[in-house]
């Protein structure tokens, strides 16, 4: 691995839910002591299931939410105390791709303004005529028709919103870019195509990716390394090769025996894992390891201490039961 | 030979050749590109009730204009040999107590109502999305303060706001603008505060946020411009509703001064006369009512027109 481009030191991003103004205090944790680095070129995938905090990691990342503890290096500098001209290069270089294709476009631009606005903003090229042309280079890149520049959002399919999203991003040369569940509202075979897209497009800008989802085979497929998230914790991460095939985490395993296999047979052979109860709220998150109320393997000391990261050669788990020795 | 063996031998090899990348029309957007205001437009069209309104209040704010112009007459000179007279020929519409053209009094008067009616609507729509918009973007403890400010304004009765000011700046036309403002802009702030703290979350007002968009920019270009559909209709009644205010005060003595006119005065000195001549109340009541029943045609057309879901199938 490289130089690492983007580093997340202890993250925390707690949120302040207390309702009226006398009642007890109470927090979410929704990212809670996370750490991971990510290098130049490289695509993290990070996955874990609904509510575990991925998307608040990212758009945390981006500061749309304040960090609550920790800190997070870009280019080996705290992006809190940037500088006004660092702060313009940094969110320059660091862009987003959106969940939601239908409601991460204003409805009331066309897809030419919208994906000038970035370039308009961080005054990219000097001319309105340079920016339009460089607009529908863009379009064309990402696979759609330079003469949709004048249509409206509405005008288009969910996929092709999502390329117009990803044309927006484009249009400041970004050197990182973080796809929030970019696929997730899309349909299978569309999911392929801006999949590879995606990847196409790391390959010729050499774009750092940060990959939220929770379809597995898909991040298994596009990235480099992999970290699992539960409930605000990272609980697992290594190459996308040692978590697929030999996961070490009881939830990491849980949640391979979930990835649907397209051979009936194959299907039939494996052992699915069944977890028991519910994912706990964020709320209130119990004391020691947060998965042990849902662990197969669980016993008393998980209750009492969380446990650390522990690293296997580049392959870190968060267990006390889990390592290449059990 | 089955069916099935039948269609596999017709099937060679020559039929499956890759589609050229200039054949391909995988998503064809069939639909004409329109700008929303095109679209708005020619829906507003289809509302012949709307239509008819428009066309009424243009022609309304054409004669306001050119008729104190073209006529003989002013609105306050006086011909006391032709006091209240029937309608004829040299006075279209008869004259008043004191001889003075009704038509042209009447006609001065619409430019008083409809600058009234449409300067307060402008005002308004200007405070209340302004502050609206930053109460509801800003949020936290400045849209509490701002929001207990006009909790404060809005309890009181904005008949009283119309009197104070009417007694320390005259009666003018300056302080029934100011009276009518005071507090009515408070629903049209409300109504933008509540779209913009929906709209502030949608991923669209992140992204502009992400791209590095400043505040102004994301509040204006972004959220206020996806909610000046509800905006634009409550402006278009506002003005008739600021109408109805200035003659009703016009009429129970409070307002522009004599001799000018607005139709609210015009009524008011109709009354006096009611019994004899009942004829001269109903043009200024006619005015008042085909003005105000317009531009509601006009609101509610616009409301149509912006709101897709509002839409009558065609």
């Amino acid at each position: 691995m490289a130089e690492a481009l983007l580093t997340v030191d202890h993250v925390k991003t707690y949120f302040d839910v207390t309702k009226g103004l006398f009642s007890k205090k109470q927090i979410v944790k929704a990212v809670d002591d996370v750490s991971f680095s990510i290098g130049e070129g490289e695509t993290y995938g990070l996955v874990g299931e609904s509510g575990c905090g991925k998307s608040t990691l990212g758009r945390t990342l981006v500061q749309i939410y304040p960090v609550t503890g920790g800190k997070i290096y870009y280019k080996g500098r705290d992006i809190d105390t940037l500088k006004k001209t660092d702060r313009k290069e940094f969110t320059r270089e660091v862009q987003m791709i959106f969940q939601d294709p239908y409601a991460s476009l204003n409805p009331r631009m066309t897809v030419g303004e919208i994906i000038k606005e970035p370039m308009e903003i961080h005054k990219i090229l000097d001319t309105s005529q340079q920016r339009e042309e460089r607009a529908a280079e863009l379009l064309k890149l990402v696979g759609l028709k330079p003469d949709h520049i004048r249509r409206y959002p509405h005008e288009f399919s969910g996929g092709q919103r999502q390329r117009i999203s990803i044309a927006r991003t484009l249009a400041l040369n970004p050197r990182f870019i973080i796809c929030d569940e970019p696929i997730s509202a899309l349909d299978v075979s569309i999911q392929a195509q801006i999949i590879n897209l995606l990847k196409e497009i790391q390959s010729d800008l050499k774009i750092s990716y940060l990959f939220v989802a929770h379809d597995l085979s898909m991040v298994n497929y596009i990235s480099d390394r992999i970290g699992v998230m539960y409930l605000g914790h990272l609980v697992e991460e290594g190459t996308a090769d040692q978590v697929y095939s030999s996961p070490l985490h009881p939830y990491t395993r849980a949640l391979l025996s979930a990835v649907p296999i397209p051979d009936p047979d194959v299907a039939k052979a494996r052992r699915k894992i069944h977890l028991e109860g519910e994912l706990p709220t964020p709320l209130n998150p119990p004391a020691g390891c947060p998965f042990k109320g849902r662990c197969p393997s669980a016993t008393e000391e998980c209750g009492k201490v969380r446990p650390e990261m522990k690293d296997y050669g580049g392959h870190k788990v968060a267990c006390f039961h889990a390592g290449p020795s059990h | 030979m089955t069916q099935t063996e039948r269609q596999t031998e017709d099937l060679d090899d020559s039929m499956f050749v890759k589609l050229e990348d200039s054949e391909k029309d995988t998503e064809f957007i069939a639909m004409e590109s329109k700008t929303y205001l095109r679209d708005a437009w020619d829906c507003f069209k289809r509302n012949r009730l709307a239509l008819a309104g428009l066309i009424f209040l243009l022609f309304m704010i054409i004669l306001a204009v050119l008729v104190p112009i073209l006529s003989p007459y002013t609105y306050d000179s006086q011909n006391l040999d032709v006091r209240n007279a029937l309608p004829s020929m040299a006075h279209p519409l008869g004259t008043d107590k004191l001889g003075r053209d009704i038509l042209v009094r009447l006609m001065f008067g619409a430019r008083i109502s409809l600058l009234v009616g449409f300067v307060a609507a402008f005002l308004n729509l200007i405070i209340g999305v302004v502050y609206g918009g930053i109460s509801g973007f800003v949020g936290g403890k400045t849209d509490m303060v701002m929001m207990r400010v006009i909790d404060c304004i809005y309890s009181i009765p904005s008949m009283l706001y119309v009197i104070l000011i009417m007694m320390v700046f005259g009666s003018n036309i300056g302080s029934v603008l100011l009276g009518i403002c005071v507090s009515s802009w408070i629903g049209m702030a409300r109504q933008v505060r509540t779209q913009v703290q929906t709209l502030k979350q949608q991923e669209f007002a992140l992204a502009a946020y992400v791209i590095g968009a400043g505040k102004l920019r994301i509040l204006f270009k972004h959220l206020i411009i996806n909610c000046m559909g509800p905006i634009i209709v409550s402006t278009t009644l506002m003005v008739p509703e600021a109408i109805f205010t200035e003659s009703f005060l016009a009429f129970i003595g409070i307002g522009i001064s004599l001799p000018q006119a607005s139709w609210g005065t015009l009524a008011s000195e109709a009354r006096s006369v009611i019994q004899s001549y009942p004829l001269q109340i109903v043009w200024p009541v006619l005015a008042i009512c085909l003005t105000v029943l317009s531009l509601n045609f006009i609101g509610d057309g616009v409301g149509e027109a912006l709101d897709p879901k509002n839409r009558q199938e065609v």
